[in-house]
């Protein structure tokens, strides 16, 4: 963790970053790693619409795009997007996703990406990405290539995959981490609510959550067995 | 968005009768319905920016409300819709919501692009 130079993290969706790798993120931001985040889309899709509405399908992909920035801000990490539209991802051409995804990790540079584990991203976004981000840094010159810590997050994905190769444990992080996921209110205001309305599950909520969200487990990815 | 208002809504299908409209029309149980919800499969259509013309347009229900719209050579239909606007001053948005507020049914009309 401490040799990496800058970071990029290739997730599709605002709040990704922080669901997947806040604690992460917090650790090279520590040690004064750049972190740059490659958002795929702006979570056009998204459901969570509150009660009573605070936005429909068309103001959707604006705040989510602000939460994200507000996330990002809070993070202390730059962000790009790469305007992808949610749910599309893997129907684009995967040769055209990589080779976007190459050019910019060949001017950023990274000596680490993170990306999701594909086919273990549950969402085909994460599946269809992670796959081209592999496909991308596969692309490199194998001496500039950074080396890739791969999320995977299906149920059954340790008896599938075996144990990941890095755990960074969030635990002394946790509120910083639930503070990076509360900044997308639009995703995390279920949440939230049932926070506040019941404090007595509060408790059993929130240490669900802590071991749920506790540990960022990544796989690194090898090209030669993969 | 507000609660639908049947009289309104109408009045706003009247308006785009008979003209090349763009049409937004998806339906969803949530892209993680089957991982967190055990919903089976995951299950959802999309169309976006669909150029139709419909020369009938009806609202029918309460609660969840249908709305049909008959086409030259067939229909489109949207079912559990619950709360509507209209966007951008010409955009009309029809949108269903569980009570949790997750959008289960959307249909919209344009007579320019959605973006």
């Amino acid at each position: 963790m401490e040799s990496q130079k800058h970071v990029v993290i290739v997730y599709p969706h605002p709040d990704d970053e922080s669901f997947g790798a806040a604690g992460s993120i917090y650790q090279f931001r520590k040690q004064g790693i750049p972190v740059t985040y490659l958002c795929g889309t702006l979570g056009e899709m998204g459901r969570n619409m509150g009660t009573p509405p605070f936005a429909n399908r068309e103001t959707l992909p604006k705040i989510r795009e602000k939460e994200l920035q507000e996330a990002c801000e809070f993070l202390d990490i730059d962000y790009r997007l790469l305007g992808y539209r949610d749910k599309t991802i893997e129907f684009e051409n995967k040769e055209k996703v990589a080779t976007h995804v190459k050019t910019i990790l060949e001017e950023i540079k990274p000596t680490l990406v993170i990306t999701h584990y594909p086919e273990h991203g549950v969402h085909p976004d994460h599946n269809a990405l992670g796959e081209a981000t592999i496909e991308a840094v596969r692309l490199m010159d194998p001496d500039d290539r950074p080396t890739i810590w791969a999320s995977a997050i299906t149920k059954d994905f340790e008896k599938v995959l075996g144990e990941p190769d890095v755990i960074i444990p969030v635990k002394d992080q946790f509120d910083f981490k639930l503070e990076a996921i509360l900044k997308h209110k639009s995703q995390a205001e279920g949440m939230l609510k049932k926070m506040q309305n019941m404090p007595d599950e509060m408790k059993v909520y929130i240490d669900g959550l802590k071991e749920r969200l506790g540990k960022e487990r990544f796989f690194i990815w090898n090209f030669e067995s993969n | 968005m507000e609660a639908i208002r049947k009289d309104i809504v109408q009045e706003q299908l009247n308006s785009f009768k008979n003209k090349r409209v763009y049409i937004h029309l998806e339906t969803t149980n949530g892209a993680y319905a089957s991982h967190f919800g055990n919903q089976g499969v995951n299950v959802g259509a999309y169309i976006r920016n669909a150029q139709i013309t419909f020369t009938e347009a009806v609202i029918k229900g309460d609660v969840g409300y249908r709305v049909g719209l008959k086409t030259e050579l067939g229909w489109l239909y949207a079912e559990g819709l619950t709360d509507w606007e209209l966007y951008n001053q010409n955009q009309l948005l029809l949108a269903g919501h569980d009570a949790d507020g997750r959008l289960m049914v959307a249909l919209q009309i344009s007579e320019t692009p959605f973006q």
